[in-house]
């Protein structure tokens, strides 16, 4: 149980990265990498999880602020984490609809040769 | 590479891998354990500031510079986006015949949530600093929900209602005000994105300096991103039509 949540995360990388290697299509492609991306966040909130804690959040009107709550810094770093997955996601989508109008082909297989 | 020989590599590498990880995870804290130093520090770091969302304290106050940072990467790929996404030469915009059918309760539920998403998601922005929330979170609410006119059925409702330039706009307005209260911060206060600004009481809305300022600034820049990407997309889906490719 003291490992189980870690080893959930690095389960949800490595499967998605399977999925990127045996694409057969880039937007599936870009889907695996965001599911192999959400392993770390499964990584930073499990690290920052504490049994019968609180959130880091006092509230308005505030709670007196107390030492046992979950960890607020690696929530933070998940905010940022997903944030930037979002965008980078939205990028390579657009790469996608970009690869399928000169190629006319979204299977990476096929894009072997490089072409001008 | 083959298919066959690259999922073998794969098996080799990705064992290696999880082996390596598994190894690692085995000696870090246990899960659920009490031992956690960044947050003692944050926590006491983000009382001291009055901020009583200490996620938001440590997004745009302790760390606000990686939030400057993550910003930039935001604008960096919504310019990324538009760029990749013009027509190109031999493609021609055409405007979207018909509205397609739609059943009625799709349609209702979409005017009717439009407005409560905004609110929501303005309310979510404002009280970054104060309750779960925050610019990022409260950005991507306003800029969906504004979607939702799409959803009920209405691309040119959706064309007519979205401020695409003003959403331009505010993605530059969000970024520059962000880097100017760094400047302000290091003028004032003697560090980059110092906190200058009156901290208020605990609790209160207003209070914890420039963590509201900065979660105000971030969200503009969220929700304009939000808007100007989806704008892209399907603006490329519905309006834009290619010349047959010939086979190359």
């Amino acid at each position: 149980m003291r490992v189980y949540a870690y080893l959930v995360a690095v389960f949800v990388l490595l499967v998605g990265a399977f999925g990127i290697v045996r694409s057969r299509n880039l937007v599936h492609a870009v889907v695996c990498l965001s599911i192999a991306q959400s392993a770390t966040y499964v990584m930073l909130l499990a690290i920052g999880y504490q049994s019968k804690a609180t959130p880091p959040v006092f509230g308005s009107p505030a709670t007196k602020p107390n030492t046992s709550t979950v960890e607020p810094l690696v929530q933070a770093m998940t905010l940022t984490d997903i944030v930037v997955s979002a965008t980078v996601t939205a990028l390579l989508l657009a790469v996608a609809v970009q690869v399928h109008k000169r190629h006319g082909t979204v299977d990476p297989n096929e894009l072997a040769a490089l072409r001008g | 590479m083959t298919r066959r020989a690259r999922i073998a590599l794969f098996v080799v590498a990705g064992g290696c891998t999880a082996a390596l990880l598994v190894l690692g995870v085995l000696d870090l804290p246990h899960f659920g354990s009490s031992f956690h130093p960044y947050r003692d520090a944050s926590l006491a770091a983000a009382v001291a500031h009055k901020t009583s969302n200490v996620i938001s304290s440590v997004n745009f106050d302790l760390r606000a510079l990686d939030t400057l940072g993550e910003e930039t990467i935001l604008l960096a790929s919504v310019i990324g986006v538009t760029v990749l996404l013009r027509p190109a030469e031999d493609e021609h915009e055409h405007q979207p015949v018909g509205e397609g059918r739609l059943l009625d309760s799709t349609r209702m539920v979409g005017y009717l949530f439009l407005p409560i998403t905004v609110m929501i998601g303005l309310l979510t922005v404002a009280h970054g600093a104060v309750t779960p929330g925050g610019g990022f979170q409260g950005g991507v609410v306003v800029g969906t929900g504004i979607h939702l006119l799409y959803v009920a059925g209405s691309y040119r409702a959706l064309e007519r209602a979205r401020p695409v330039g003003l959403a331009e706009l505010g993605e530059a307005v969000g970024a520059g005000a962000f880097a100017c209260m760094g400047i302000a911060g290091a003028l004032a206060a003697s560090s980059f994105l110092g906190n200058v600004l009156p901290l208020g009481a605990f609790g209160d809305l207003f209070s914890s300096g420039s963590v509201l300022f900065l979660s105000v600034a971030v969200g503009v820049e969220v929700a304009s991103a939000v808007v100007v990407l989806l704008a892209q997309f399907l603006h490329q889906a519905v309006e834009v039509t290619g010349e047959e490719k010939e086979a190359a």
